[in-house]
């Protein structure tokens, strides 16, 4: 009987992510129907977005190396909360970090300041460099855990037998850290380049132009700009291609990653040496200053304007607030539903994994362009933008959540199938006595991922958003627009207090409630 | 009367066949060789295991259709017989109430079923708290409270010592006398079906044979127990 609901509430979850993700898809193949020819413009485009997704993931895998390999074989009082804020960039809503990156290498920022000190000509923080400088920020913290945990899987039993038998540093790397990177760093690599594909907020705010533009921020203007459906359905098309070819190509090679478990645990590496040593005080020096100046240079800015901050912040941070929860409850519900189902596998549960990975393939703009031609003849599509965001927001961190909690869902059957099945704990009592308690860690994590992701999304909500109908990250952006820098900085920093705050508070709920 | 009528598992090259009953309130060792099959028997009795053909019956109802929880069977499986998330009153409580709603009744048959097998005070507790004999006290108080007509044991106590697998097994005997149950018990080793088991049931080479009496079974053992048990 359990098998059964189950299997139809997975089967019904299915369908209704299916419908999610090619309803739009079919909007778009229609309208671009007419195929209109590509804009000389538009072969340059797609070259940047490979461009930069390519150099942005293999920059922050290069980096990531020498920052956890610094950090699996030192030992120093702070280590722990280090790695744990070091972590606070891929949380961070992508146009506040963009903000904190304005304020350190912007033209009146920390480092055009030294430059000028040194008689330097200043460097420009737009264009290509920023683009790939903000990605390296939002991604560099993923590598460096990715990486820290490979470093912290090799026993320590090796390490030791490696010191007995008098290896050198090169043959340590030889035998024991090169292959481990070898499994690691594709992974890595993989998760990086399919966020950086998708790029939209930071292509909107530091590229731009010509030789800087995304796939993603090149249907945006289509939309937003031109009003050129049939050009945003077909530059939709176009980014679902390169899309779906690269998450074929890459997700398999891809191991969910977790975070906070472990991480904090002494170091068993050692390295002697002035050499290495030095190495690693500027790999995790450098790592830190340019992970944490960017996040401090915010709070400084911001807290001044704190008091003065307007109605109109608050209000939409309580939109915010409220597309996040509801975006919370539904992609956890459907990602825990998809993973039990695939988990205990049978006839079907290849069709479900396949479903419950498809958003991949797929973008916030491109979904977002898709419903924009949907509910455009029945309804204004600014009266929808809030639905439409949540809706955007569950297809796309479905994955994510479904990946964390499918290994955990398969260890609950495998360990506790039988006694479940034996003493008749089925259906809504198997789900609160077991299932829940068993996967909370899990549970609360990836809760807070989506909720603190989809209070920091900038995407769909940029084309459907009125004034009355935009959430906080939008109206950073517009206050950044309207140069309003003071009063952005405040409303930046009530946003990733939210975002912080959401994030910690489900992540707690969940180690508060994981079993034993 | 449990009757498995013309049963065949098989698996992977794997196959055992078993055609033979045993009378309510029976207790019966099965013994044999690693791999023989006895815990496949076992799983096939409790429902976990499909088998390609044959029935499996209690008092004259094939229990095919019918899933695990709802037959006439308790199992103690060899490893996570609780829930380590669940307090022990908890665990004890879902043989009861899959759903642990339990009346203020049901919940002093929690208290009772604790004292009964001597671990009164420790309702609380998680079983990562407890040592392996007070987990196989607390999953067979739950098969107490369940008061299955069957009773199938798995090697649960393989992991205790001899003296402590002996009290166990004296418990056992008790619980099952108090039920009725008929308790079928996989074992490795010869001296529990003698203290334990009336009757005897040999996988060996394919075959779960009929049960015999267990002590003239190993005063004139077969040849395949014979191999098994060595010079």
């Amino acid at each position: 009987m359990a098998r059964g609901a189950v299997a139809v509430t997975g089967a019904g979850v299915a369908a209704l992510v299916a419908a999610l993700v090619l309803l739009p898809l079919g909007a778009v193949a229609l309208r671009a129907g007419a195929w209109p020819s590509l804009v000389p413009g538009d072969a340059q485009t797609l070259w940047f977005t490979l461009w930069q997704a390519v150099v942005s993931a293999l920059l922050s895998c290069l980096l990531a190396v020498p920052v956890a390999r610094a950090l699996a074989r030192r030992r120093f009082a702070g280590r722990g909360a280090l790695i744990t804020l070091m972590g606070a960039p891929f949380l961070l809503p992508v146009i506040v970090a963009v903000m904190g990156l304005i304020a350190v290498f912007g033209r009146s920022g920390l480092v055009n300041g030294l430059l000028a000190g040194l008689g330097v000509a200043p460097v420009s923080i737009y264009g290509a460099q920023g683009v790939v400088l903000a990605h390296v920020f939002l991604n560099l913290p993923l590598a460096v855990r990715m990486v820290l945990q490979g470093w912290q899987s090799i026993p320590a039993e090796r390490f030791r037998l490696a010191e007995s038998l008098g290896f050198a540093p090169a043959q340590v790397a030889l035998h024991l850290e090169r292959p481990m990177l070898r499994a690691v760093l594709p992974g890595a690599f993989a998760v990086i380049l399919v966020v950086c594909l998708t790029c939209f907020a930071v292509a909107l705010t530091l590229g731009g132009g010509p030789k800087a533009t995304t796939v993603e921020l090149a249907i945006y203007q289509a939309v937003r700009f031109d009003f050129d459906l049939g050009r945003a359905a077909m530059l939709s098309g176009l980014q679902f291609a390169l899309c779906a070819t690269i998450a074929v190509l890459a997700w398999r090679a891809v191991t969910p990653t977790s975070f906070g478990a472990g991480l904090g645990r002494a170091p068993v590496v050692q390295a002697r040496g002035a050499g290495p040593l030095l190495a690693d005080v500027l790999a995790i020096g450098l790592a830190a200053g340019f992970l944490l100046l960017p996040l401090g240079a915010i709070v400084l800015r911001g807290l001044p304007g704190l008091a003065e901050v307007p109605v109109a912040v608050w209000a939409a941070a309580g939109r915010s607030v409220t597309v996040a929860l509801i975006s919370t409850a539904a992609t956890v519900a459907a990602a825990l539903v998809l993973a039990l189902r695939v988990a205990q596998g049978g006839p079907g549960a290849l069709v479900l994994d396949g479903i419950a990975l498809l958003p991949l393939a797929t973008s916030g703009l491109v979904l977002g362009t898709g419903l924009f031609l949907l509910v455009q003849p029945w309804a204004a599509p600014s009266d929808l933008a809030l639905p439409v965001t949540v809706a955007a927001n569950v297809a796309l961190s479905l994955p994510f959540v479904y990946r964390l909690l499918l290994p955990e869902a398969r260890v609950l059957f495998a360990d506790y199938g039988r006694l479940s099945d034996s003493l008749g704990l089925h259906g809504a009592a198997w789900l609160r006595l077991v299932a829940v308690p068993r996967l909370a860690r899990p549970l609360g994590f990836g809760a807070g991922l989506v909720a603190a992701l989809s209070m920091g999304d900038l995407g769909v909500i940029a084309l459907f958003a009125s004034d009355q109908t935009a959430t906080l990250p939008l109206v950073v952006q517009r206050l950044m627009a309207a140069y309003r820098i003071d009063t952005a900085a405040a409303a930046a920093l009530v946003l990733v207090a939210i975002s912080f705050a959401l994030f910690w508070a489900f992540d707690a709920w969940g180690r508060w409630h994981a079993a034993t | 009367m449990l009757q498995l009528d013309r049963l065949v598992l098989a698996q992977d090259g794997f196959r055992l066949t078993a055609d033979w009953s045993v009378p309510c309130g029976e207790r019966v060792a099965i013994i044999g060789p690693s791999g023989a099959g006895k815990s496949t028997l076992l799983s096939a009795i409790a429902g976990f295991f499909e088998p390609v053909s044959g029935r499996v019956l209690w008092k004259g109802q094939d229990l095919a259709k019918v899933s695990p929880g709802a037959r006439p069977i308790s199992s103690l499986f060899q490893d996570q017989n609780l829930f380590p998330h669940l307090s022990v009153a908890q665990n004890l409580g879902l043989g009861l109430r899959p759903d642990l709603r339990l009346s203020r009744d049901q919940a002093r048959q929690v208290e009772q079923a604790l004292v009964r097998v001597g671990l009164s005070g420790m309702a609380e507790r998680r079983p990562g708290q407890l040592s392996g004999g007070q987990i196989g006290r607390a999953a067979l108080a739950r098969a107490l409270l369940r008061a299955r007509p069957i009773l199938l044991l798995d090697e649960p106590f393989a992991a205790l010592g001899p003296a402590l697998k002996a009290e166990m097994l004296a418990l056992v005997a008790e619980v099952a006398d108090e039920t009725g149950a008929l308790v079928m018990l996989v074992t490795h080793d010869p001296k529990d079906a003698m203290g334990f088991a009336r009757q005897t049931v040999l996988v060996a080479e394919g075959v779960a044979q009929a049960p015999v009496p267990t002590a003239a079974f190993f005063a004139n053992p077969p040849p395949a127990l014979r191999a098994y048990l060595g010079p």
